[in-house]
């Protein structure tokens, strides 16, 4: 019974984990700009999918690797130079709609130039499973925790302890503000989705050997992650990485104890439950409105 | 006013050298065409239309069919239904269509099924399930293996090593959908229990929770896979984390070189059946099936710089079944090209050899199946 739940449980961690890293991509667009971007799950796609065409070329892990974090960055900030930052003035629903644009030219682009197929690169440190109390868990599956965890460490140092990353959250709490005391905030949008699109990129890249990916693995992870950020309550760090590993955890136990038939159902099911109870997600600012 | 007619003139003459043109060259024969060229069936429509592309060019080259070149008229349906049902209908009353050939997926195929058969043109399905030609549809005609075959097939290879309680795990996709029904179907009829009985979707990314289900599982001999695409590569995967060692077998639709590339050293030791268009070079000397897999195989892979896939082998065959009916009917005439389909007889394609009849409109037997082993990260044929 024990084996079992735990094998249950470090699958749902590590599926967890990268729907973390997607919301918090959510969260940090969010709360620069109360934008949803929907290309955050192309992001992810990217990331797996650069990787595996620059090993195709001959490049080594750690510069594929690096190349494919770095060029969603580019790619975050020429959507919000070329796509966002023109239409700045309409209304937020409008650069929503953009956003899920954009997740098609991306997602066109790739299947042009890379393919329709499902690819694949082995894991960083091979395949041989742990195993930890009758359960088993890959290598890679430790890369992806760890690297999550870093992330989140890396990024709360970043917003609490950096005069850039206090300044981005200045921006989210009151942009007119931010402008007055002096804080670019068209600068601090332009980091935000080049941080946002980096961390899709990177859960892209650890979630590969273990799931494979295609041009088309982003819708799911992308809308999986906007639940994790919703579930966390939007605009939530810890909400996020909480949300995400919620969504991840109750999914496998779905799969596992009730139907594989209605694992992809019950994270939906469980937005309506939290929307219902807690409108503003478990993590979510209690925010007064002025009147 | 002179300018006017000066128009006129130019106008008439255009419409008379265009008269005279097409009057010159006769007509092509249209062959239309609904495929999933993109969407999540991509990876099966995608060489078929390839495939497709490339062997009407070379037929053209060669001076076509009935002195008349061939025309490909085709639509790519995103891997919907629905948008298959509306493609169809444009190609019977827009294009004006001679015959199609495709239907990528079963689903497009059966939205596509009404429409032909009101319109009585013969259509050439290239999708899987047996409920395309069973019971049998006047118009209708298929070139890919069925489910049923498959699992009766892996039910053999299982039963010849003593494997009779197996677990099912079946894609909840049409094609595994379909699979699952006819293999509880055949399990019955082949004395072959199923003690478990899971399912994952398509685009699922861990299996591990069912496959540790099966796992714990008493008396499980043997786990069967019905699904396509990238799926079946995660299960390998999930099962060889789990270090679980039972005989695996999959379906025929991951019938690819890139099912044991996304695999890796998983996919060693998994078995399955498929056409003998994967290990054409393996074939004995003398298999009447070797000519024509190794001609497709090279002529694909020169020309598209990527492995074939039995998916592209059934457009062939679709292709090839077709072109030959027009030849043995003399003419586009649709009841006499559908009869001379009907009446298609030792045809040797990448699928096996094809023996059509009035009450069986794919027919391929047992034997256009071979069980296949991965060995070393290549396909081995089993005895």
């Amino acid at each position: 019974m024990l084996p079992q739940f735990l094998q249950f449980l470090f699958s749902g961690i590590t599926v967890g984990a990268t729907y973390a890293l997607a919301a918090l991509g959510f969260t940090l667009i969010y709360n620069a700009s109360n934008v949803i971007n929907f290309a955050q799950g192309e992001f992810i796609m990217l990331g797996g999918m650069l990787v595996f065409y620059f090993m195709q070329a001959g490049l080594p892990l750690p510069v594929a690797v690096a190349l494919a974090i770095a060029i969603p960055a580019v790619v975050g900030m020429l959507l919000e130079k070329l796509a966002i930052e023109p239409a700045r003035d309409a209304e937020v629903v409008t650069l929503i709609i953009i956003t899920i644009g954009a997740s098609l030219v991306i997602r066109g682009l790739i299947q042009i130039w890379l393919g329709k197929g499902a690819h694949s690169y082995p894991g960083f440190s091979g395949s041989d499973p742990i195993h930890i109390g009758g359960a088993t868990l890959l290598p890679q599956s430790l890369w992806v925790l760890g690297v999550t965890a870093l992330v989140v460490v890396a990024l709360w140092y970043f917003f609490s302890r950096t005069l850039a990353g206090k300044a981005i959250l200045a921006t989210s709490c009151n942009r007119l503000a931010a402008e007055l005391v002096g804080i670019n905030t068209q600068w601090v949008l332009l980091v935000s989705f080049a941080l946002s699109a980096a961390l899709g990129a990177i859960g892209g890249v650890l979630l590969t050997p273990i799931t494979l990916t295609s041009y088309d693995v982003g819708i799911m992870l992308g809308l999986k992650g906007f639940v994790a950020a919703v579930v966390g309550g939007l605009g939530s760090g810890l909400g996020a990485v909480l949300g995400g590993l919620l969504v991840g955890v109750i999914e496998a136990m779905a799969a596992g104890y009730i139907s594989s038939a209605y694992k992809d159902a019950v994270p939906f099911i469980l937005i309506l439950f939290i929307l219902f109870f807690m409108p503003r997600g478990i993590l979510g600012a209690q925010v007064t409105e002025r009147v | 006013m002179v300018k006017h007619s000066l128009l006129k003139i130019v106008t008439a003459a255009a419409i008379a050298v265009g008269a005279s043109f097409s009057a010159l060259a006769a007509d092509p024969i249209k062959i239309g065409s609904v495929l999933s060229v993109t969407g999540p069936a991509a990876f099966l429509g995608d060489p078929e239309l390839k495939t497709l592309q490339l062997y009407i060019e070379k037929i053209n080259k060669e001076g076509g069919v009935l002195g008349r070149q061939l025309q490909l008229v085709h639509y790519d349906d995103g891997s919907d239904a629905a948008k298959a049902n509306g493609f169809a209908k444009r190609l019977i009353d827009d294009d004006k269509v001679d015959i199609i050939v495709g239907g990528t997926v079963t689903g497009s195929t059966m939205s596509m099924i009404p429409l032909v058969e009101k319109a009585e043109l013969p259509f050439i399905s290239l999708a899987g399930a047996v409920v395309i030609v069973e019971p049998v549809k006047k118009w209708v005609f298929k070139t890919p293996h069925t489910d049923r075959m498959a699992a009766e097939k892996v039910f053999d290879d299982m039963k010849k090593r003593n494997l009779t309680k197996i677990a099912l795990f079946s894609e909840t996709s049409g094609f595994g959908a379909s699979g699952k029904k006819e293999t509880e179907a055949m399990a019955t009829k082949m004395g072959i229990t199923l003690v478990a009985n899971e399912t994952y979707g398509p685009k699922d990314t861990d299996m591990t929770p069912q496959l540790t289900k099966i796992k714990n599982t008493a008396g499980v001999q043997a786990v069967f896979v019905f699904g396509l695409g990238q799926g079946p590569s995660v299960v390998n995967k999930n099962y060889k984390q789990l270090g679980i060692t039972l005989p695996l077998y999959h379906a025929h639709g991951v019938a690819s070189e890139e099912f044991i590339k996304l695999s890796g050293p998983a996919a060693e030791g998994v078995r399955l059946p498929a056409a003998a268009l994967l290990v054409a070079d393996k074939l004995a000397a003398g298999d009447p099936q070797k000519p024509v897999a190794t001609g497709y195989r090279k002529a694909y892979s020169e020309r598209f710089k990527e492995d074939v896939s039995t998916f592209g082998g059934h457009a062939y065959d679709g292709l090839m079944i077709a072109v030959d009916a027009f030849k043995r009917a003399g003419s586009t005439d649709k009841a006499k090209v559908r009869d001379a389909i009907e009446a298609t007889k030792g045809y040797i394609g990448t699928g096996g050899k094809v023996n059509m009849s009035a009450t069986d409109h794919m027919g391929l037997d047992q034997s256009a199946f071979r069980m296949l082993e991965i060995k070393n990260g290549d396909w081995t044929l089993v005895n």
